[in-house]
């Protein structure tokens, strides 16, 4: 196996960003050290890894960091390629559908992530918190879109497989089910958006997926007023 | 489909330094195009339909297929012209060092627009703090720099492409924002300079003044003084 089993990843067990890493390593069947980071105390291997943004997730391999979630997930495609013993890929061979996988997976960073601090993080009173519901309501129904076009009628955006953009999305999955728990309502509405929330329950169901991406609301509550307080 | 004439457009903007990046890396792989520059105040309707989403340009259409964002352009011009062109790779082989370029490149994205932007559209101790950010921004991507001719080591790669086009706008944010780039970070400045020795960077660069004179034409519409 290239590169040995000398694998370790900083995180933060609610990061979005984390998970989706976190996911795309037992994907790949790939053994790993975690270490959970205090984000009112970071570790010095953290900050010594990531000296620029200071944040995690950061994947250590062999000694040597590689830091921004996006950029690991490739990252680990590459050392790891699709082919023995059945390991997928994560990106598309075919340069354009690598190109689009690229694009929607920015967009759901750009639109739906910053819609995520809006909803929790970041909102000052219940009217703020609606306006950024409704901007990620609108960013999902553009995925919506997205989903169709990627698909081509497969269960995820990868298509038979988990893909880039199924593990980007899916890294908010957790928070999403705390949104719903504020708003009495499943953000990824089934009436509004039926393809992303059948997307969602094969997501979540997926082997790789089931005790990385969080399901318990109450904890993530606890969670969140302590991040809302530091 | 967004269209179905055969080979390379861009649709761009003159000035647009996520555009130029584009421009640079098809000439670096000597790939012809046409180039259609965008009315930004009366989009057209190719512009709309080859980027629904954002309606922005950059947009690269390959035998009409649009492929928007200048870093992914950028990537799909490398990664779907890689043995056609005979040009070397703008990202490199090694896995560890692609990851490298682009976490450099996604860097640039993150903080030199939206700190330069900052720099020019506000006054007082907003403009204090975007002045104080540049500096260090600059100063970081310098120390990523090192020593090398090159982001790229001692070939123009990737991360080369996705900055240099700011290059032209360090006399705009040394007027507005009282920065010398040559004082504060001279490796950076002689980077800037061998860049500009490159013919696909010498031709699609914006001349500072130019630059300049844009963003007071801006600075002036968006009635900010």
């Amino acid at each position: 196996m290239a590169g040995g089993g000398d694998l370790k990843v900083l995180g933060v067990w609610t990061s979005p960003f984390a998970i989706r890493v976190r996911v795309v390593l037992n994907l790949k069947g790939l053994p790993y050290e975690y270490a959970e980071e205090d984000l009112g105390n970071k570790s010095a291997l953290l900050v010594g890894s990531n000296p620029v943004h200071k944040k995690v997730p950061v994947l250590i391999h062999g000694g040597r960091a590689v830091n921004e979630s996006q950029i690991i997930v490739q990252y680990i495609d590459e050392v790891w390629p699709a082919g023995a013993g059945g390991r997928p890929a994560v990106l598309p061979s075919d340069p354009y559908e690598r190109a689009m996988a690229r694009f929607w997976a920015a967009f759901v960073d750009d639109k739906v992530g910053s819609a995520w601090t809006g909803m929790l993080f970041k909102c000052k009173n219940e009217e703020e918190r609606a306006e950024a519901v409704a901007r990620a309501e609108a960013a999902l129904e553009t995925l919506e879109g997205a989903f169709k076009e990627c698909s081509k009628g497969k269960p995820f955006f990868g298509g038979d497989g988990i893909g880039l953009v199924d593990v980007v999305l899916g890294g908010y999955l957790g928070w999403f089910l705390v949104v719903n728990r504020i708003i009495g309502r499943r953000l990824i509405d089934p009436a509004r958006t039926p393809l992303l929330a059948g997307w969602e329950d094969r997501f979540r169901a997926t082997e790789a997926v089931k005790g990385v991406v969080p399901d318990d609301v109450d904890k993530m509550l606890v969670f969140l007023q302590k991040l809302r307080a530091m | 489909m967004a269209g179905e004439k055969k080979g390379l457009q861009l649709l761009d903007f003159w000035v647009s330094p996520f555009g130029q990046r584009c421009r640079i890396a098809l000439d670096e792989k000597a790939l012809p195009y046409e180039y259609l520059e965008q009315d930004l105040g009366n989009k057209s309707e190719l512009l709309l339909r080859s980027n629904p989403v954002h309606k922005k340009i950059p947009v690269l259409l390959h035998d009409g297929r649009p492929v928007c964002e200048s870093l992914i352009i950028v990537q799909y011009i490398d990664e779907a012209f890689s043995s056609s062109s005979g040009k070397p790779p703008l990202l490199p082989s090694d896995p560890y060092a692609r990851a490298q370029a682009r976490f450099w490149a996604d860097y640039v994205d993150k903080k030199v627009y939206d700190c330069g932007t900052r720099l020019w559209k506000t006054k007082g101790e907003p403009q204090q703090q975007a002045r104080k950010e540049m500096v260090e921004i600059l100063k970081t991507l310098e120390g990523a720099l090192g020593d090398k001719p090159y982001f790229g080591g001692d070939e123009f790669g990737f991360v080369d492409v996705a900055f240099v086009p700011f290059t032209a706008w360090f006399l705009t944010y040394e007027r507005y924002g009282e920065i010398s780039v040559d004082k504060e970070c001279p490796r950076l400045a002689a980077w800037a300079k061998r860049c500009g020795e490159r013919e696909s960077v010498n031709k699609n660069l914006s001349p500072p003044e130019k630059v300049y004179e844009f963003i007071g034409t801006l600075k002036k519409k968006f009635g900010i003084e």
